[in-house]
């Protein structure tokens, strides 16, 4: 018999884990680009040949705001797999 | 904590290890009269898994390895036990529904935290962003070699102990030894270092043309769906969860890019996986079945077999140095 349950459950955490931890690390690269000069902006950048990912080319919040934010999003980003690794651990 | 496996009619207990999970508590997943297993039926197995596995990695196309030695045991087992060894119902709801539903969900993943990923990033300074991606793809790779290690080390080391017990090399319930757990591991480093560049062409440029921020969601997205899923019980093909986190990587980041037609090789390859190698462990049982001489024939056969696909590799050997010298996908969008 199929567990349906337990395959709703697993889709649903893996959806909110592996999303969550994306958005927060991206969350943290925009608070982190606030610490960056404004003179590092721009086509010096996308000198590697590749597709912009960034394309700010000014400061998105001051850079206090912008650390506070990539340590309080990595930090959770670090807790959410930390958390789900002593799952996998311990659970057993 | 005391975790067993359930090999055949006896039970191996791995106790030694932390992280064990619940998908490979048994070899066989049920999915045949475990009675029935016998040194046999596991080298015929191993045959129709093993010659899948290196004529799939010769083709570039990832393909489980745990569904061919499934499919390969099923076939062994039905040379050995008949028909009704197999249970039918949990190569259903343990293999084929899993195989379709694994890299849809995967993918599925990927495909939000790619999207949402790229729209938050836009706000960054492009450089910090790629850089920042880049390090997080060191964690996130990370992760998904612990997920592949979790999920599929523990049926070459549950193997091993097996053939031990059954040879009465071991005794009945003892773990795993340590050399085989360190076999096991240094096996499964060695076959991606040395033999994976393959299936990271198709992947990381056949596929779609992977930037770095699709690569960190990727391998996210699958080590999300890997872990999860083990920890919950399911057993799903490391292979197929991988292959779908980037489709919908590739997918989030630009739908034109992805090559889907790469996809449907993929799917007719994932299709052939059981039977074929089923066709092959039955006859490898059938032959061995025979006795010493017959076990010896076929051992020969596959070593052979083995040896001409790796020669068969070298004319055209995908390595570090070459493997990127695919031309990037064309976005439809640039053909119209």
């Amino acid at each position: 018999m199929i567990n349906w349950g337990a395959l709703g459950a697993v889709s649903l955490v893996s959806l909110a884990a592996g999303v969550v931890i994306v958005v927060l690390v991206a969350l943290a690269l925009v608070g982190l680009s606030a610490r960056e000069p404004a003179a590092d902006a721009g086509a010096a950048d996308t000198a590697d040949g590749t597709e912009p990912v960034g394309r700010a080319t000014g400061p998105v919040m001051s850079a206090a705001t912008g650390t506070a934010l990539a340590a309080v999003c990595l930090l959770a980003a670090a807790a959410i797999v930390v958390y789900g690794l002593a799952l996998v651990i311990f659970h057993h | 904590m005391f975790i067993s496996y359930s090999i055949g009619d006896r039970t191996v207990p791995s106790s030694t290890r932390r992280g064990k999970t619940h998908g490979s508590e048994t070899i066989s997943s049920g999915l045949v009269d475990e009675a029935k297993i016998t040194p046999t039926v596991i080298f015929a197995g191993l045959c129709g898994a093993i010659l899948w596995n290196l004529l799939t990695w010769l083709l570039g196309l990832p393909s489980s390895s745990s569904h061919a030695l499934f499919g390969g045991l099923i076939g062994a087992t039905i040379v050995a036990a008949g028909l009704e060894a197999v249970n039918y119902g949990n190569v259903l709801s343990k293999v084929l529904l899993p195989a379709v539903l694994s890299p849809i969900l995967a993918g599925i993943v990927a495909l939000i935290a790619t999207y949402l990923g790229y729209r938050i990033a836009a706000r960054g300074r492009d450089g910090t962003v790629k850089k920042g991606f880049k390090a997080g793809q060191i964690l996130s790779a990370s992760m998904v070699a612990l997920a592949h290690g979790t999920n599929d080390a523990q049926k070459t080391m549950g193997i091993i102990t097996l053939t031990l017990i059954t040879a009465g090399l071991l005794p009945e319930d003892a773990g795993p030894p340590f050399w085989v757990i360190l076999s096991a591991g240094l096996a499964i480093a060695l076959g991606t270092y040395l033999g994976g560049w393959r299936i990271i062409q198709t992947l990381g440029k056949r596929v779609s043309e992977i930037q770095t921020p699709q690569g960190f969601a990727a391998e996210t997205a699958g080590a999300a769906v890997i872990l999860t899923s083990a920890n919950l019980g399911f057993a799903l093909s490391t292979t197929q969860v991988a292959t779908g986190s980037i489709f919908g990587a590739g997918a989030g980041r630009r739908l034109a890019t992805v090559q889907w037609s790469v996809a449907g090789q993929m799917a007719l390859a994932w299709l052939l996986t059981l039977p074929a190698a089923a066709a092959v462990g039955a006859v490898a049982a059938w032959a061995s079945s025979t006795g010493t001489v017959g076990t010896v024939v076929v051992a020969i056969v596959l070593v052979a077999l083995a040896g001409g696909i790796y020669a068969a590799s070298r004319r055209k050997p995908v390595t570090a140095d070459n493997v990127n010298d695919v031309p990037a996908p064309v976005p439809a969008c640039a053909v119209a």
